[in-house]
């Protein structure tokens, strides 16, 4: 609750601010430490202490989980406004706009991360929604942008209409909107539960970009300002997980021998799609677009298992994924030059860039020693649980080892290639131990899984 | 029970907004055939409200409030589409202003 409430009153200081600050580095302190502000309350209230005490009525249930998932989407956002709020800048003149409206996508996440009505769910999906589609096209002289935010727009407000679809019919099944249903009331499937439940499991792969309704992705997220892009592909990638994974935990239990199947073809056919495509993109972001979906595939992991497991490995994830994905973005905002090419010879010029670019590629690809292995392998061994799985996770696997290919295809350009006749970037030096602290983190949670997940626990 | 009858229309409706939208070509009947279907939804939610409400005052139930969550659901909807009918708007009128046209078709060159 309590970060629920601050990060709607910080959207609305970040607006004033930018009507009463003239400095930009002004407005951005003043969102940095909002955002620390945000983290604190946060974590205050994971340990008991409530700011606000209002009756939700059911509505709302902060549990523990969705607490320390909060804890770790608002630590990612400040790392990535310290890397990356310089990038914004260079965006469109309102700089102090786009953080309030990223404090207002970050309502919607808590929003999104404690729901227990579908009411709440659809109203945290739509507050993350349209403050993104107006990010997606900030970039307003830029023909690329507008066609990525009309396209976002479009097919978002689709996917939101077959969901709300979706929610109408369960309402129609059920006479409730809550999610706290008894097993008694859904013992028995019928055609309104089972089309309410298969047009969730479609909008909500849509929001996740999990194939086949991921084509939008990587047009959006290639069109995209490449700051923006970086939030998209992780604080709000995975926030939708955390939405998809509670819904069909809490609503649909008792159908999970309907579902599952259907969540193993879709997990199958994400990482297939995801995988294979990026091996063929010439521009790195487009191929980290890919990469997203592929990684995607790796968080269905999550729903498809749906246990203890597999909540612990979707934390982990949701770290690894965010540090490493927000850390190789905030090197590539500030490339003159997208595809593989523009990282020739990085690490003669910028050593400690390119280590810690290194670093995060390796825990991308899911390396021991980095978070992203501890990562996926948490994930497997929850999907292990469930009998008749293996062909999943054999076939898991086998795509975590395609994807090596491209992620090796930059750290073979900035080691062993020639720097190209393009200007490298420079990098200040604020911007470069950022990214060292970060890539000590991506380790430390590799070998100390337990300090995040432990957390858990209490 | 006359709820058939709702239940066809609306999703008649809504078929209606789905194919409006993987068929037309311009931006602002697909925006247009989008709020048919949230439409749809609509009368839908509403039409299981008066079911609940019924089934409830038929098993006993006198103070007649249940059932009252799916028309407050309708106004939840309209007004999150009134918000995104302002910032669909504005993105199409931004486009517009850069290729002269609202032609979907022009959507193309992010693939190259």
């Amino acid at each position: 609750m309590n970060a629920l409430i601050v990060s709607a009153v910080l959207g609305v200081v970040m607006m004033f601010s930018g009507i009463l600050l003239k400095q930009k580095t002004a407005v951005r302190n003043v969102a940095i430490a909002g955002i620390l502000l945000l983290l604190i309350v946060n974590l205050l209230e994971m340990n008991g202490i409530t700011l606000f005490k209002i009756d939700t009525h059911g509505m709302l249930l902060f549990d523990h989980f969705a607490l320390l998932f909060n804890a770790v989407v608002f630590a990612a956002v400040l790392l990535y406004f310290l890397l990356s709020s310089a990038e914004m800048e260079k965006v469109g003149v309102n700089y102090a706009e786009y953080f309030a409206l990223i404090f207002f996508i970050l309502c919607g996440v808590t929003l999104v991360t404690s729901f227990k009505s579908l009411l709440i769910l659809f109203l945290g999906i739509e507050i993350i929604s349209i403050p993104l589609y107006i990010l997606t096209g900030s970039d307003k002289r830029n023909l690329k942008s507008n066609e990525a935010s009309l396209k976002y727009f479009l097919l978002g407000t689709f996917s939101t209409g077959l969901m709300l679809m979706g929610i109408a019919l369960l309402y129609g099944a059920r006479g409730t909107f809550s999610t706290a249903v008894s097993p008694m009331v859904t013992a028995t499937p019928n055609f309104l539960l089972l089309g309410g439940m298969s047009l969730l499991l479609f909008s909500m792969a849509f929001k996740v970009s999990a194939a086949p309704f991921h084509f939008w992705t990587p047009d959006v997220y290639d069109g995209a300002p490449t700051v923006f892009t970086s939030f998209m592909a992780t604080i709000v990638k995975v926030v939708a997980f955390a939405g998809f994974v509670r819904l069909f935990d809490d609503a649909f239990e008792a159908q999970q021998a309907q579902w599952r199947i259907w969540v193993a073809v879709i997990t199958a056919v994400t990482l297939f799609i995801g995988n294979i495509t990026a091996v063929f993109q010439q521009s790195v972001k487009r191929m980290l677009a890919y990469s997203s979906i592929a990684q995607a595939g790796f968080m269905l992991f999550a729903l498809y298992a749906m246990n203890a497991d597999g909540k612990e490995g979707l934390l982990l994830y949701t770290a690894a994924y965010c540090i490493a994905t927000i850390g190789i973005f905030a090197v590539l905002a500030r490339m003159s030059d997208y595809t593989f090419d523009g990282f020739n010879g990085l690490s003669r010029g910028e050593p400690l860039v390119a280590g810690a670019l290194t670093v995060f590629l390796l825990s991308l690809a899911g390396i021991p020693l980095t978070a992203g292995f501890m990562a996926k392998f948490y994930m497997l061994k929850a999907a292990l649980a469930t009998p008749g799985s293996s062909w999943l996770v054999v076939f898991a696997v086998l795509m975590a080892a395609v994807s090596v290919y491209y992620y090796f295809r930059v750290i073979q350009a900035m080691y062993f290639k020639a720097p190209g006749e393009t200007v490298q970037p420079s990098f200040p030096a604020f911007f470069k131990w950022m990214l060292g602290i970060l890539a000590v983190l991506v380790i430390l949670l590799g070998l100390f899984p337990e300090l995040l997940l432990g957390r858990l626990y209490f | 029970m006359p709820i058939f009858s709702y239940i066809v229309l609306s999703i008649a409706l809504f078929s209606i907004g789905i194919v409006g939208v993987l068929t037309r070509r311009n931006a602002i009947i697909i925006f247009m055939s989008i709020e048919l279907m949230l439409n749809a939804v609509n009368l839908m939610l509403v039409a299981f409200s008066k079911m609940h409400q019924n089934a409830a005052i038929l098993a006993g139930d006198v103070s007649g409030t249940a059932g009252m969550d799916g028309q407050l659901f309708v106004f939840f909807i309209m007004v999150v589409a009134a918000a995104e009918v302002s910032v669909g708007l504005a993105i199409i009128v931004m486009m517009y202003r850069n290729i002269h046209s609202v032609d979907v078709n022009f959507l193309n060159r992010l693939k190259h």
